[in-house]
């Protein structure tokens, strides 16, 4: 599998108070550990297992995921901005691997 | 008697109820548009060469659920556009031994790409048949980059060819049957498009013809229009490349599976593409 690759997508404006939705997506083959390869064996689970938003430092977002999630998951949600501030988006790897992005706004 | 003939006749209508509502089944009416762009999805059937089936053409996005027509709506939701995100990257790449990339000759595929992909299958005199856009991939990286050409269905071959495709978005499907043989390629892939293989008896027409808008057990059949390919499949959570559905579907029959771009598969591009001719490219699609 290539190198997960998170995209998001945030507004770069919003006024104060706002409810902004955000939408993530993140290429990830979600090996559920159901599968067998082509000689019987089982193929190990390997899934983004969490998912996180924070904006400055604050919780906004956070979900656990299942190996029943499908290939490349993709989450949009709302939030509320009260200032201007940086949005930070964590992906959690079965491997261990950590995946972030970073996306900032403006509050006018 | 009389009332139990009256309470079966009712018995009749609740229990046909189901059966008889194909509206259900049929294809919405709705508009396509991806990030803004419009899309044709109807368009009057090509009236050159003569007989085909349909008054209307219409594309397979309004066969599915909304759920998955939305997900083509946006294309930051599109899963597909991570292929063709990579796609580019290939673009970018330098491979071979001329040390070229795609981009070496082409520059910027959003210029020198677009309205290619809504061309293709196309005549090629050196080949002496039509080719696709995979097949002219692996031209140029033979001849101009001197590197070894892509195994069918490699996934650089599905996300270059996404990338190229994806830069016609929107534009009619047009394929030029004038040009050399093409219209005897026509010709065959017509008579392959009505041939019924394999142990259950099924042609192309069996389904996408005949019966598109009604379902094959859970599977809701479309007219089988190719102007979405390469198409983001739910089912395989990835790019399902035009021969491999053709494959799919074939096998599908319980027939044996003729190669990918044979000389059979070529022909039923060439037929299919004209089929679906008008409709507007929406590589990458979503489909289920």
């Amino acid at each position: 599998m290539a190198t997960p690759k998170p995209r998001v997508k945030v507004p770069k404006k919003a006024s104060a108070g706002e409810t902004i939705t955000i939408k993530t997506l993140i290429s990830h083959d979600m090996e559920s550990g159901q599968r067998k390869d082509k000689d019987g064996n089982v193929i190990p689970r390997e899934i983004i297992n969490k998912f996180t938003c924070e904006f400055n430092g604050t919780k906004v977002f956070e979900c656990d995921l299942e190996p029943a999630v499908a290939a490349n998951p993709y989450f949009e949600f709302s939030a509320k901005v009260p200032e201007s501030g940086t949005f930070k988006f964590t992906w959690v790897d079965d491997n261990g691997s950590v995946y972030t992005e970073e996306q900032k706004i403006t509050v006018e | 008697m009389k009332k139990s003939t009256i309470a079966w006749i009712a018995l009749m209508a609740v229990t046909a109820q189901p059966l008889g509502a194909s509206a259900l089944a049929d294809p919405v009416s709705d508009s396509l548009e991806i990030d803004g762009q419009a899309m044709i999805t109807e368009a009057p059937a090509p009236k050159e060469p003569a007989g085909h089936p349909f008054e209307v053409v219409k594309s397979g996005w309004l066969y599915r659920e909304p759920e998955t027509r939305s997900m083509e709506m946006d294309s930051f939701e599109n899963p597909g556009m991570l292929n063709v995100e990579r796609g580019e990257e290939i673009w970018n790449t330098v491979e071979g031994e001329a040390g070229k990339s795609c981009a070496s000759c082409h520059n910027e595929a959003s210029e020198s790409m677009k309205g290619v992909g809504a061309h293709y299958p196309k005549w090629n005199a050196n080949a002496g048949k039509p080719i696709n856009i995979e097949l002219q991939i692996n031209a140029c990286r033979e001849n101009q980059m001197k590197a070894e050409p892509y195994k069918f269905d490699a996934q650089d071959q599905k996300d270059l060819s996404a990338y190229i495709k994806h830069q016609s978005l929107g534009m009619p499907v047009e394929v030029d049957l004038s040009a050399g043989d093409m219209m005897s390629w026509w010709e065959k892939g017509k008579e392959r498009y009505y041939l019924r293989t394999g142990q259950l008896n099924l042609a192309c027409a069996t389904c996408h013809e005949a019966n598109n808008g009604l379902y094959l057990r859970a599977d809701h059949l479309s007219q089988g229009n190719t102007n979405g390919f390469p198409t983001y499949r739910l089912k395989q959570g990835n790019l399902v490349s035009l021969h491999n559905r053709f494959r799919g579907c074939i096998r599908d029959t319980r027939a044996e599976q003729p190669k990918a771009f044979s000389d059979e598969l070529m022909a039923l591009e060439v037929y299919t593409a004209w089929r679906g001719g008008g409709l507007s490219v929406e590589t990458p699609a979503v489909r289920q």
